[in-house]
């Protein structure tokens, strides 16, 4: 049997289109986006292009749009840059206890660096309470950044409501939205976001290339330094057929959304249903209203994540715990210990199962008999040494 | 058990040295199913976020692509905090010298690192360490290794028949050069590793400054064994008998040796010379011993014991005491022997098992050494 990839969360597949483009600029387009002759035209145009197409999906302006290297630089550039810009109004930044380390550490960064920060509760599901924020907000707070969709659980917090309850102040709201951008439609012109990162690879991208949205007439402060490209806010010559690669991906989410979130519920439906039938223990970590498609987060009582993760890859079904490894050992998970508390055996005993365009009900099922016979051995032996 | 190797599952502890590499890369050409696993015992992340496991994890990563297999890690800091790091102060609490790698052997490589690679359908585990195994007489044996002068089966002295029956030690059979002249051949990332030294979890670091952080030290007098208050030491646990180095005892006379401690009086006692009666014995209790393939049926015999790793073998006589001990009497007269450290008995090339010394007997020759026993026992 070939293995079965269930971790798009992680990264997706490219898409065969989007490799083609990326493949067509790689051979025809040589110039340098900065350069005034007509090579240097050519590869502007490829830039702008993929510009235009992300700009218009999320109802954004093609200038609001920076070329960054993907999710992690986004979120550094958009949390580091606006403190740096706006200390003078205040030094307080608000985020939460769930978010991804390209948030979450950066925010560590900047206590160290003298500013203060609030990591915001979640509930048992894995969401913010809006009472929390407000009771949060200061004169001197001058961040808010809250994750759009949770790359481990799949909760999506209430932006909109965030966005609106900020509009009125001169407190900047950015987005970590990496996992969610794919899967819910977004759009900043209803939404007020001020700065919203993603990244390609997760939506059937190039590694390796992101943007952030930086709404207008919101300044951050840059930090690299050097050419005049991206309008000052991101030097260095762009990496085109990434870019090219991107505008390629975006535009394929933009034409078929809701036949992608479509096919996740259905398989998501498939996998939930083949451990209901095999009889094998189990609950869902997450928000059952409000969570993305593609993430299933499965707690397994009795399981070893470690173990479980290690018997599953080499049974063929590879999945994640969807948090850090040192000395490539899985820690406990920072989102299920906000969720549950340090210690709770669901962050022991959860895996992250994450679907993408690769994802058949046949193969999820297939890999769903896999889960449950492991999950039964392993809690079985468990229960065996028990007993010795 | 006649499974062809394809279909014989192996999961190898791997350290990120060259010894686990080459057993990984041995087993692989025999065509077994080889999985590597790291374990990752001891946190010692410093205050750079620089941790030695995430070095030897990189390169059990590297090795493990070169050999084709798949790697994993495994975290067993709570286990091996539980099961061998609080024993390993408790015994400095009582005043012996332990030795910690064969409580790991015996919790966590092959206890917690076994279970967990016959969850994951492991026929067999494998290590680098330097012993055999072998099946005589419907019995598995641990046998002496090929390289006498690596043989590590004194560290290996409690595993159970059950253990052992689920062990692979594919260097059993090389000379270290061997191994280390295999894992050149295939360019290995590990073949000129430094190989490690020491209690894993001190690695480099200063033995005192480390035991310090975790056991409060107390300083008391040092004595000669007739009596004479010679000094003063920095806490009976930074001592074992034989000890020579760091008594801080200058003057006419000596060299000076560590020969015995009162734990209940905090007293360090030396001895001038190095043979010096009182730093000889003549036998030793042992507890805790384990019988790697059972239990010899004469309650009385002959045989040779090791005291510490390397020692060349003594011959011995061994008398089966009840609740798991042992008396054994030494044919001469042994220097130096220690609380804490193990006693490891063979039958020739078999590693029968071991125990931990408990008591020394009859150190010295002289009757006022008499305090030895009142303070060891």
């Amino acid at each position: 049997m070939d293995p079965v990839y269930l971790d798009y969360a992680a990264s997706t597949p490219i898409d065969p289109d989007v490799l083609d483009v990326m493949v067509d600029t790689y051979k025809n387009v040589i110039g340098n986006p900065s350069s005034i002759h007509s090579f240097g035209r050519q590869a502007r145009k490829v830039i702008d292009d993929a510009r235009h197409t992300i700009a218009k999906y999320i109802g954004a302006r093609s200038r609001e749009i920076v070329f960054t290297s993907g999710g992690t630089e986004g979120d550094n550039m958009a949390i580091i840059g606006a403190a740096l810009a706006n200390q003078k109004y205040g030094k307080h930044i608000i985020t939460t206890k769930i978010e991804h380390h390209g948030v979450f550490r950066t925010c560590e960064y900047l206590e160290n660096q003298g500013f203060d920060v609030d990591y915001l509760d979640v509930d048992r599901t894995g969401r913010i309470s809006l009472d929390q924020l407000k009771e949060k907000l200061r004169e001197d707070t001058i961040l808010v950044t809250i994750m759009f969709g949770n790359n481990e659980v799949g909760t999506i917090q209430p932006i909109r409501e965030i966005a609106h309850l900020l509009a009125g102040r001169r407190t900047l709201f950015h987005t970590d939205a990496v996992q969610a951008f794919g899967t819910v439609d977004m759009d900043v012109k209803d939404t007020p976001i001020d700065l919203l990162s993603m990244t390609g690879h997760k939506i059937g991208g190039p590694k390796g290339i992101g943007f952030l949205y930086i709404r207008d007439g919101v300044h951050i402060a840059s930090f690299t330094h050097g050419g005049d490209q991206e309008r000052k806010r991101r030097a260095g010559t762009q990496n085109v057929p990434a870019i090219a690669g991107l505008g390629k991906a975006v535009g394929l989410v933009a034409d078929d959304l809701s036949d992608r979130i479509a096919d996740c519920l259905k398989v998501r439906k498939t996998l939930l249903q083949t451990l209901d039938r095999s009889d094998v223990d189990y609950r869902i970590n997450g928000n059952p209203e409000h969570f993305l498609p593609q993430i299933l987060n499965l707690y397994f009582p009795g399981t070893h994540v470690e173990t479980l993760l290690t018997k599953l890859d080499l049974e063929g079904v590879a999945v994640s715990s969807g948090s850090a490894c040192t000395a490539g050992s899985v820690e406990p998970s920072h989102v299920l210990t906000a969720m549950f508390g340090e210690g709770a055996p669901e962050t022991q005993s959860s895996i992250r199962i994450s679907f993408g365009a690769g994802s058949t009900p046949e193969n999820v099922a297939e890999a769903g008999t896999i889960i449950a016979r492991s999950v039964r051995e392993l809690t079985e032996t468990g229960r065996a040494g028990e007993r010795l | 058990m006649t499974q062809s190797p394809g279909h014989t599952r192996v999961v190898v502890g791997m350290s990120g040295g060259v010894d686990s590499t080459v057993a990984a890369l041995l087993l692989k050409q025999q065509g077994y199913d080889v999985v590597g696993i790291f374990m990752k015992n001891w946190d010692d992340t410093d205050e750079n976020g620089v941790c030695t496991a995430t070095e030897d994890y990189d390169d059990v990563v590297r090795v493990s692509n070169q050999i084709g297999i798949p790697y994993y890690a495994v975290n067993f800091e709570k286990q091996y905090w539980d099961r061998v790091f609080t024993y390993f102060l408790d015994e400095y609490k009582a005043g012996r010298t332990p030795n910690p790698d064969v409580m790991c052997n015996k919790e966590i490589k092959f206890k917690a690192f076994l279970d967990h690679a016959m969850a994951l359908g492991a026929d067999y585990v494998a290590t680098g360490h330097y012993a055999r195994v072998e099946k005589r007489d419907g019995k598995t044996w641990m046998i002496r290794a090929q390289d006498q002068n690596k043989d590590q089966t004194y560290f290996l002295n409690q595993l159970s028949q059950e253990q052992i029956s689920k062990v692979m030690f594919p260097l059993g059979d090389l000379e270290k050069p061997e191994v280390r002249e295999i894992a050149r051949d295939h360019h290995l990332a590990t073949a000129d590793k430094k190989d490690s030294t020491g209690i894993c979890f001190i690695g480099e670091r200063n033995f005192k400054d480390f035991l310090s952080h975790y056991l409060p030290a107390n300083p008391g007098e040092i004595r000669t064994v007739d009596g004479r208050l010679m000094g003063r030491h920095d806490g009976l646990m930074y001592y074992t008998n034989g000890q020579r180095q760091g008594l801080g005892i200058g003057g006419p006379g000596g060299p000076w040796f560590v020969c015995g401690k009162d734990v209940e009086k905090n007293i360090l006692y030396i001895a001038e010379g190095k043979h010096h009666p009182a730093l000889y014995s003549q036998g030793l209790i042992a507890e805790k011993v384990n019988w790697i393939s059972g239990e010899p049926e004469e309650k009385v015999f002959h045989c040779t014991a090791k005291f510490r790793y390397r020692q060349k073998d003594r011959p011995v006589t061994v008398h089966i005491l009840p609740d798991h001990r042992i008396e054994v009497v030494f044919d001469e007269l042994e220097w130096a022997v220690t609380p804490g450290q193990s006693v490891v008995l063979y039958d020739f090339d078999a590693c029968l098992g071991g125990g931990t010394i408990s008591t020394v007997l009859n150190q010295g020759t002289d009757a006022e050494l008499d305090f030895v026993d009142s303070a060891q026992i």
